[in-house]
């Protein structure tokens, strides 16, 4: 289906009007289509043709509307000090709470009820992992593609540089950033982006060189086309694509980074805990039997990291042309 | 030969970057004084230090005084300890590399033979349940296992214990826990923990591998010759899934180290990951700068012994390189 576009400006594809997603996730879906070069309906319906795509969807769905729904759900405000109850410390699930209600995943060391701190800590995760990969999206298209499209020694610095980046693990860079400059969350996002920009880089880079080498690109600088519009109007949209596949598992892999880096103590503070630091308070207890606190954040942090990463391998093969027969 | 100066080159190059980086972090962005002095010394014995490290010096000069003592070997004194960081560090290094050796064999050891038959028999249930538990085994937060682990081996079944490292025994001059039932019985779980990533990397690897070997003329050919179904997978299907693995393993092997700061840090395990988590905890800068730039000089290392081997393995690579 979708060969090479002729151009960027507005494709064909006729907006759907019947798309029954809320609208963040409509507009998300409607751009995917459009990459996809068919309907939203379409899209969907090829999305979950198979059933690891059904599953992904599921567990997808499942984790959004723990993270953003969750908290007007949530019996608790697990950041409001005056809502906790020290006595009410490291109850087991169940138990009920001396303000009345039950924990029914059992209450952390402060208190807490344990299952509203997951879904606050959830979307605390979501929202630093995403931020720290959309920075790292961001600045690696605008290097990968600047680099691709001008050559010359800014292409051998921005590749020299990503070479240095992809030489260290990401976890080792995020370590060494935190540990120089001290813990936070911003940092955290910081570190995520200075830890995986290169990936962006790298892909948006070789997507530039096949795109500049089309005939669009040449008529398009024929006209006389700023570099600017050139590189804003019609190298990036053609060179998305490969970005939004990688996208997706990065943003898995930076929430297994950002609960590792809490676990550790860098990132998110003991009183407004991510899931990696509720685990961490867990750690103490676990000893002497106390498991819940560590197990069920744990497995909700398993939840979003899986749903995430089978999307994106379902995401790889409907964007992917070749790989449509399955 | 070229080819090893080449990368040599790249080595050196990569170290100095590190080497100017984590010097920008330090001496730029904060405050060396706060950093590299400690904070607990009096004022006058501030003033020394200030003037011995030559911190009233030019940037140019410092960054250059630095290399000149990093190259020595001297990273500096632990305000902890008292000693200096790199000795600490190359005490702690044998704990680390047998944490990550004995991983890496068991990622092995458990990744080939699941992944070999989920490879041949791709419809069975049990191929199935070997791909979905590798699905999982990259989503499952190594360090959230790690303490499961510790509740079920540790806590409830009681079987082993929940950390340290046991009894050692000094062989070569490096005391290890191997050579011990005491050792074994400390090493299993935070080795199995750190496996764990590894092994369902392995077990796709050879997965996918051995499906496109079964594919290919020269196992058809092996069957018509009439060998035996266990000859074509051991002699042909095996073989040449293992190209990508030791690929593969050779550039996680970095990664391996850097994860060992997880599981040290969850397993109590001495080696100089925990090292490094302490020094951060402790605010001891020499320490955690004296980490950073052993660690990329072992990187560095271990990627240009990885490169040689695959030369040394595969001649396609080899006839490449020239």
């Amino acid at each position: 289906m979708s060969e090479s576009r002729p151009d960027s400006t507005p494709t064909p594809t006729p907006t759907p009007t019947s798309v029954s997603t809320s609208a963040g996730g409509g507009i998300a879906v409607r751009t995917l289509a459009r990459l996809a070069g068919c309907r939203s309906s379409t899209f969907l319906a090829r999305f979950a043709a198979n059933p690891a795509g059904k599953l992904a969807l599921l567990l997808l769905a499942l984790t959004l509307l723990t993270a953003f729904a969750g908290p007007f759900l949530a019996p608790q405000n697990p950041y409001d000090p005056a809502a906790l109850d020290i006595l009410d410390a490291r109850l087991p699930p169940g138990s009920a709470a001396a303000a009345g209600g039950t924990y029914l995943l059992g209450s952390d060391e402060q208190g807490r009820d344990l299952l509203s701190a997951m879904v606050y800590g959830l979307r605390l995760s979501l929202l630093v992992a995403g931020a720290g990969t959309g920075l790292a999206c961001l600045l690696g298209a605008a290097l990968g593609l600047t680099a691709g499209y001008f050559g010359g020694r800014w292409e051998r610095l921005v590749l020299a540089l990503a070479d240095l980046q992809l030489s260290f693990p990401a976890l080792l860079i995020a370590l060494a950033l935190l540990a120089l400059s001290g813990p936070g969350l911003p940092k955290v996002a910081l570190a995520l982006a200075a830890s995986q920009w290169a990936y962006f880089a790298r892909s948006a880079r070789v997507a530039a060189l096949v795109e500049s080498g089309k005939d669009y690109i040449a008529a398009a600088r024929l006209q006389g086309l700023s570099h600017a519009r050139l590189l804003w109007r019609h190298l990036l949209p053609n060179c998305l694509p490969p970005l939004l596949v990688i996208l997706p598992l990065q943003l898995a892999a930076a929430i297994s980074l950002e609960a590792t880096l809490s676990f550790l103590g860098l990132g998110a503070p003991a009183t407004e805990p991510s899931l990696g630091r509720l685990i961490a308070n867990g750690f103490a207890y676990l000893l002497s039997g106390q498991y819940w606190i560590s197990l069920y954040p744990g497995l909700l942090l398993t939840l979003a990291v899986t749903a995430i990463t089978l999307a994106a391998d379902r995401l790889a093969a409907v964007l992917d042309p070749r790989r449509q027969e399955g | 030969m070229t080819f090893i100066l080449r990368r040599l080159l790249h080595g050196a190059w990569v170290l100095l970057a590190v080497s100017a980086l984590v010097f920008a972090a330090l001496y730029v962005v904060g405050n060396p004084v706060e950093l590299l002095v400690d904070p607990q010394a009096d004022p006058a014995d501030t003033a020394r230090t200030i003037a011995a490290l030559g911190l009233d010096q030019p940037l140019w000069r410092q960054y250059l005084t630095f290399l000149g003592n990093a190259a020595r070997g001297d990273l500096g004194t632990s305000f902890i300890h008292g000693v200096p960081a790199l000795s600490l560090i190359l005490e702690r290094l044998p704990a680390t590399l047998e944490l990550a050796a004995s991983a890496l064999f068991l990622a092995l050891l458990l990744g080939i033979p699941l992944g070999l038959w989920a490879g041949l028999r791709p419809t069975s249930l049990a191929g199935r349940l070997i791909g979905a538990a590798s699905t999982l085994g990259f989503a499952l937060p190594a360090f959230w296992v790690g303490l499961m682990l510790i509740l079920v081996f540790a806590v409830q079944l009681q079987w082993l214990p929940p950390g340290g490292r046991g009894e050692t025994r000094e062989v070569l001059g490096l005391s290890l826990s191997v050579f011990t039932l005491d050792g074994w019985r400390h090493l299993l779980l935070p080795a199995l923990n750190l496996a764990l990533y590894k092994a369902a990397l392995v077990v796709r690897l050879v997965r996918a591998g051995s499906r496109e070997a079964l594919a290919q003329d020269y196992v058809r050919f092996a069957r018509a010759k009439g060998l035996t179904e266990s000859r074509v997978v051991t002699g042909h299907v095996l073989p040449n899934t293992l190209i990508p693995v030791v690929t593969v393993l050779g550039m996680e092997l970095g990664a391996l180290i850097a994860f060992a700061v997880v599981t040290e840090t969850v397993f109590g395990w001495p080696g100089m990951g925990k090292l490094l988590m302490d020094a951060i905890n402790a605010l001891d800068r020499p320490v955690v700068v004296a980490y950073l730039l052993f660690a990329a000089a072992l990187f560095v290392v271990l990627n240009l012994l990885v490169e040689l081997l695959y030369g040394w393995l595969d001649p396609r690579v080899r006839e490449g390189r020239q």
